[in-house]
């Protein structure tokens, strides 16, 4: 019983997993029909990722577009609840995300734990700052006349993430979390070398109640998808974490044309993502909504509104 | 230009009596189904780029049928319809007007109106639009209304009741008496090829209204569930091929509904040049039925003036 089970082992020929890209809520290939090899950090193949033109970059602002309403309509507490269960859903998948963060950075199985841990717990965190945020940037105002003057945050719109070059996971997890923590939609461009671990958080978002459209995981060539979409005039901000200083440039340059929020943080990929990350990149992408609203001496209908 | 006339005369024996008529209709070719899709389908991956695009694009624009056919339409919403059509972007001044704006007849005046010295004509649907439930003295009295108010086209939906039932000469008839209602107005003869199950009922029904001087056929009125499809509209331009081969006369096509992006608009395009030929690549014998359509297109235009993608906010939300 034993030999037959070892035959049957012995025969059996390897799954290989094909990567697609996560737009929409679903799993498209490459409008172009291209793919390119991604490699360990030896150099030894991996998979192939789909190589994404500038028009499954449209593709993606359309869908990103289209989940904005209802995601920015949600409560903050159903986003906050939604966002948890992501976090549910990367725990239960954590092996998967060790590996293929082991494999594309050459970390040690431990050190890849570590990393998808903290990534995890990053999300939690995340999570918990959606009904928040509203209570520490915005609030009541005093002003001089009779007016009741309120400010709350509201979110920005579609974000488009360049995301970190060299974590692929943890680095990814640290600037898309809190974008669409505070209702914003996103399109995030995963790590030109390594976007496994993206391609396979979409697999994770698809599972978690998270509406189809509200991020948007492409691979390819950073830049080649990055500048359209900073030119784009339906997108409403731009996220260079994962652009060298001559992208960054080109993409600012680009992203001035409507206006566009640019965030570029310095030293990307320097950065400390095990660092507590602060609320700078949730209050990114964010605009205050500011309402003045008549105060005075109560009618004889008891209401002065 | 042949006139109507010259089609009686040519087919003149099939509408004599309703066994002639019902003899001819069931006499044309049934329709290969799977043929027709695969063909409607393989045009659809034409790649039209650059240039081409570019002349595409404006083609379609000029070729639009801007519609509004809702309760809530007010006169202000149909004011602000006809000047988009009169300037569908008002940015670039080099956009061609659309080909007409499509309203009910009470809004007839008010769009006339709006679009008045343009070019741009005013279309009218009538005759109990949509479903077409009403006596003919009714649709009769809503013709003439919209002509009287200045429509320069009709649109009629035909009692595809009556037709599903094989009362074909009864379909014949209202088309005539509603032509001659329309007066100078030209007349576009609504199918529903949603509501005529079968191909070949598309079939019959088309060669029905041209016998009977539609100057356009229509495929739906946008308020069912299938509306036009890239297969219903090749069957269609099939049949005013055919028509003006046997006739002379020539018969303009229009699919409506469910045509959103430009991309859409274009695989129509190829249908029609391949299919009735460049004879009908003009806004007097094609038109587009469609609202959203227009926006994707200005959309499109824009970014292939200016190179990068355009947005909604650069358009009118109607």
């Amino acid at each position: 019983m034993s030999e037959k089970t070892e035959k049957t082992e012995q025969r059996r020929l390897s799954v290989f997993k094909t990567y697609k890209l996560y737009v929409g809520g679903k799993f498209p290939r490459s409008e172009s029909g291209r793919v390119y090899e991604v490699t360990d950090s030896k150099g030894e193949w991996l998979a192939n990722a789909p190589l994404s033109s500038r028009k499954d970059a449209r593709d993606a602002v359309v869908a990103a577009r289209k989940a904005f309403g209802g995601w920015s309509g949600a409560t903050a507490y159903n986003r906050g609840q939604i966002l948890y269960r992501v976090a549910e859903m990367l725990e239960g998948r954590k092996d998967q995300f060790v590996r293929e963060v082991a494999d594309a950075e050459g970390l040690s199985k431990s050190k890849a734990a570590v990393q998808v841990d903290a990534a995890i717990d990053r999300w939690v965190w995340y999570a918990g700052w959606t009904d928040k945020i509203a209570q520490v940037v915005g609030g009541g105002n005093p002003v001089a006349g009779p007016f009741f003057n309120l400010s709350t945050p509201e979110p920005t719109g579609v974000v488009v993430v360049l995301a970190p070059q060299k974590s692929s996971f943890l680095g990814l997890v640290s600037v898309v979390a809190p974008v669409i923590a505070t209702g914003n939609t996103v399109i995030v461009i995963a790590s030109e070398k390594s976007p496994l671990p993206a391609l396979s958080l979409g697999e994770v978002l698809a599972t978690s109640d998270l509406p189809g459209g509200v991020v948007n995981v492409l691979s390819g060539k950073t830049a080649e998808i990055a500048t359209p979409l900073a030119a784009h005039q339906d997108v409403n901000a731009i996220d260079l974490a994962g652009a060298d200083d001559v992208l960054a440039k080109e993409l600012e340059i680009a992203a001035a044309d409507n206006l566009k929020r640019v965030v570029r943080p310095q030293a990307v990929d320097n950065a400390d993502y095990f660092a507590n990350p602060g609320i700078e990149r949730l209050t990114a992408f964010l605009e205050t909504k500011t309402v003045w609203h008549p105060t005075g001496a109560l009618g004889a209908s008891g209401s002065s509104y | 230009m042949p006139t109507t006339a010259n089609a009686a005369h040519a087919l003149g024996d099939v509408t004599a009596s309703d066994s002639t008529l019902r003899r001819f209709l069931h006499g044309l070719p049934g329709v290969d189904t799977v043929g027709l899709e695969a063909r409607a389908a393989s045009l659809g991956t034409r790649s039209i780029k650059t240039t081409a695009k570019a002349y595409a694009i404006d083609l379609a624009i000029s070729m639009v049928d801007l519609t509004t056919l809702e309760g809530a339409d007010t006169p202000g919403k149909v004011r602000a319809l006809g000047a988009k059509a009169v300037r569908p972007d008002p940015t670039d001044r080099t956009t061609p007007t659309t080909a007409a704006v499509c309203v009910y007849p009470d809004m007839v005046a008010v769009a006339k109106e709006a679009v008045a010295g343009s070019g741009v004509k005013v279309a009218s649907v009538a005759t109990a639009f949509p479903a077409g439930r009403a006596a003919l003295g009714v649709k009769l009295a809503d013709v003439r209304d919209a002509v009287a108010a200045g429509a320069d086209e009709i649109d009629m939906v035909i009692d595809r009741g009556a037709f599903l039932a094989g009362n074909y000469m009864k379909v014949y008839d209202e088309i005539i008496a509603v032509k001659e209602a329309s007066g100078a107005a030209r007349l576009k003869v609504i199918f529903e090829t949603g509501e005529l199950s079968t191909y070949d009922n598309i079939r019959r029904a088309s060669w029905l209204g041209m016998l009977a001087g539609a100057d356009f056929i229509k495929t739906s009125t946008g308020k069912v569930a299938v509306n036009a499809t890239p297969a219903n509209t090749l069957l269609m331009l099939e049949a005013v091929r055919d028509f003006r081969a046997q006739t002379g006369v020539q018969v303009g096509v229009k699919p409506a509904g469910g045509i959103r992006t430009t991309k859409d608009a274009i695989k129509f395009l190829v249908l029609v040049n391949e299919t009735a030929g460049e004879d009908w690549l003009d806004n007097h014998w094609f038109r587009f039925g469609a609202s959203s359509l227009l926006n994707d297109l200005l959309m499109q235009r824009q970014k292939l003036a200016t190179g990068r993608y355009s947005g909604p906010d650069y358009v009118t939300v109607d």
